[in-house]
């Protein structure tokens, strides 16, 4: 059994808690005291059955102000996968939360409502999901009870969403009929209601998606976060690199170079919880050790030799903005890119992405909260960059205020300059 | 080519220990809160796998209130001296007195909210800039909400308005001196996949997690163990029943479920047929109010 992680994007209106609500629902996720909890609330949907969308409600501030904090997981599972759900808040004001949720997630649900069809909303969710490199997209057509389940609806949508998505990079887009409310293809299928759609409900797609295939298992990537030396009589010499395999695959024998050093030396062995490993891919965690004295403290990255890594003072960037405090070019900020931390300076703004048609604004003069740009920027001291969209795991990073420390951007890498 | 496939507990397990070797890459001063319950001896067996051949870089602290279960305590230093790491306790019955603080009363009395007290004095005794806790955010719709790293002010609390957006696999530890983060490695674990954890990691746990026979009050609905430390009303029945825990706390807000499972998979066969979720079944305190767990993390609660 593995994890498919994703992301529910849609307006409140499009019926996404309700969606998420019937997954959990459907699947028996939900145990009799927390349905018994939003049963008491006393606040029933049309038909008059319990609001499944009252599932996904969070916190006291939420509820009382009508606002949304961040990012809330859910958990689900089936014989065949483990589920993990970032709900993330849909509204414009949003997009640093379904940001946050993206960089995390393999799918992505992007609801759209039937009679509605495709609106401003869809294109720019499936805008940043694109951006966010997120591999696969479902555009749920929800609400197909309200238009009669009608298969003319359905097709005019996809042929207006195909439209759009040309100027997207995905790879791989499915289309599902739904209704979250009454069930229709969401765990069970829609033989009854859509004979006509012949495809999978959203459940028996989410089971089949294969993420392993997600997993860049070419470009061997090992940032060392900690150095583990025992000191004791059994393991004198004992040094150990451990850290993560975020790309690619290690075994003994491997030769590989120390990054920034540039020294070279073999892989002696492969360890994890002082047990010996065949071989360690992504995403393991292990422990390296290797044949050479070379010096190495946390935040090097150990790459195979044939591979050498390049190291990178300036670059370019898509940032999404995640302050109220704007950015402006000249900024000193805190750069954090694996197990590095260094300061950095956005040295000119390029230009500002419209997250709805993906066009470019330029002669912007400052960042808002929220909004997503292409920057330069110089770092203090040497980064071992890939681009984000060859390797989502060690091209993207976070930028941190230098006095209060807050996490104010999410950067992926666009443009490496040597 | 060979087909490299990692199961669900691997990746877990996999993402865990990476959040424990952050927690020893970017802090100085940092802690593993161990109560000898399920979650936190999870997070000692992730610990063993991040870091052994190697010491822990942390010390095992426990925050006890006086009500604990004895087989916890036994099993809390056993582990401790078998694993040759350092233990440290501090107790809710001293802060009580150095502090005289109140103890609640009546019939749902609990040490549970002067925990806090005590952690938060305990944090401030050693520094300590971050605390690893065993929380899952399946647990609670106020801990659904909670991040990985999460910042604390200098009274340890915690505002979800201020919390930090998370990225890709990148913490950001930053904090000014004060304040500390809480750490929850096993966040996106359910307790299913903790108890198949368990059972593949063949881990011993404390025998009140199987079956056993145990005088109990019946309180709201609720099997309570009988013990000193529980508040007791005239009519109380107490009876004797086949029960195990499926959470353990303070003896005075930890309800027993009746069962039968006296090995680790009649434990998983149990709640996979379950249909109340694991705090529902067992606490006490989260009944209190709507907003109870959310009230006690807002207070420096973990």
């Amino acid at each position: 059994m593995d994890i498919l992680r994703f992301i529910t994007a849609g307006s409140v209106d499009d019926g996404k808690s309700t969606l998420i609500g019937r997954l959990l629902y459907d699947t028996k996720q939900i145990f009799a005291d927390q349905l018994e909890a939003i049963e008491s609330s006393g606040r029933l949907n049309e038909d008059g059955q319990v609001d499944l969308s009252l599932l996904t409600d969070g916190l006291k501030a939420e509820r009382e102000q009508g606002i949304t904090i961040d990012v809330a997981y859910k958990y689900f599972s089936t014989e065949k996968r483990k589920f993990i759900i970032a709900d993330a808040p849909g509204h414009i004001q949003y997009t640093r939360n379904m940001v946050t949720g993206a960089s995390n997630s393999n799918l992505s649900i992007i609801l759209v409502d039937a009679r509605k069809g495709v609106q401003e909303q869809t294109r720019r969710h499936s805008i940043i999901s694109s951006l966010l490199g997120i591999p696969h997209l479902v555009i749920c057509i929800n609400k197909m009870d309200l238009v009669g389940y009608d298969e003319q609806v359905y097709n005019q949508i996809i042929a207006d969403y195909k439209q759009f998505a040309k100027k997207l990079n995905a790879k791989d887009i499915t289309f599902i009929p739904v209704s979250a409310l009454k069930g229709d293809n969401i765990v069970e299928g829609s033989e009854l209601t859509m004979p006509w759609y012949q495809g999978p409900s959203l459940l028996e797609h989410l089971e089949q998606v294969p993420v392993s295939q997600d997993f860049n298992l070419d470009d061997s990537r090992f940032p060392v976060q900690y150095v583990i030396r025992p000191l004791t009589a059994e393991h004198h010499d004992y040094r150990g690199y451990a850290g993560k395999v975020i790309s690619g695959t290690y075994k003994a024998g491997d030769k590989v170079t120390v990054q920034p050093s540039g020294q070279t030396t073999t892989v002696k062995s492969v360890e994890l919880g002082g047990k010996v490993l065949e071989e360690a891919f992504a995403p393991m965690s292990v422990v390296l050790q290797l044949e050479d004295e070379v010096d190495i403290s946390r935040g090097d990255i150990i790459v195979k030799a044939a591979e050498n890594l390049e190291v990178a003072q300036e670059f370019e960037a898509t940032v999404c903005w995640m302050h109220n405090k704007a950015l402006k070019p000249g900024a000193k900020l805190l750069l954090r890119h694996n197990s590095t931390e260094t300061r950095c300076v956005v040295r000119n703004i390029d230009y500002k992405i419209d997250i709805n048609t993906l066009d470019h604004l330029e002669d912007v003069d400052q960042i808002q909260l929220n909004d997503i740009c292409r920057v330069q920027i110089k770092t203090a001291s040497p980064l071992l960059l890939d681009k984000y969209e060859d390797n989502r795991s060690n091209g993207g990073f976070i930028l941190v205020d230098e006095t209060s420390f807050a996490t104010v951007g999410a950067g992926m890498v666009s443009e490496i300059e040597f | 080519m060979t087909k490299r496939y990692l199961d669900y507990l691997d990746q877990l397990e996999a993402e865990a220990i990476h959040i424990m070797r952050e927690v020893a890459g970017q802090f100085e001063k940092p802690a593993l809160l161990f109560s000898g319950g399920k979650d936190s001896i999870t997070l000692v067996r992730l610990a063993e796998k991040a870091f052994r051949p190697g010491k822990f870089p942390f010390p095992l602290v426990h925050i006890d209130t006086g009500h604990n279960f004895p087989e916890a305590i036994r099993y809390r230093d056993e582990l401790a001296e078998r694993l040759g790491e350092k233990l440290i306790v501090r107790n809710v019955e001293d802060t009580i007195k150095r502090k005289s603080l109140s103890e609640p009363k009546g019939r749902y009395a609990s040490r549970n909210a002067l925990q806090t007290h005590t952690l938060l004095e305990t944090i401030e005794e050693f520094g300590f800039d971050a605390c690893i806790g065993g929380a899952r955010r399946d647990e609670e719709k106020a801990r659904a909400k909670e991040r990985i790293f999460s910042v604390r002010d200098e009274f340890g609390q915690w505002d979800p308005k201020r919390q930090r957006p998370e990225l890709w696999n990148i913490y950001n530890g930053r904090i000014t001196k004060g304040e500390n983060v809480r750490v929850f490695p096993i966040s996106n674990w359910t307790e299913l996949d903790v108890w198949n954890y368990i059972k593949r990691e063949g881990i011993e746990l404390p025998n009140i997690y199987y079956t056993h026979e145990r005088e109990c009050l019946v309180r709201d609905g609720k099997l309570m163990a009988w013990s000193d430390f529980i508040y007791q009303e005239p009519d109380d029945v107490v009876v004797r029943k086949q029960v195990r825990f499926r959470t353990v706390g303070d003896m005075t807000c930890t309800a027993a479920v009746e069962s039968i499972a006296h090995d680790i998979d009649g434990v998983i066969a149990e709640i996979l047929e379950s249909k109340i979720s694991e705090r529902g079944a067992t606490r006490i305190d989260d009944k209190l109010s709507e907003t109870a767990m959310e009230d006690r993390k807002k207070g420096g609660y973990f």
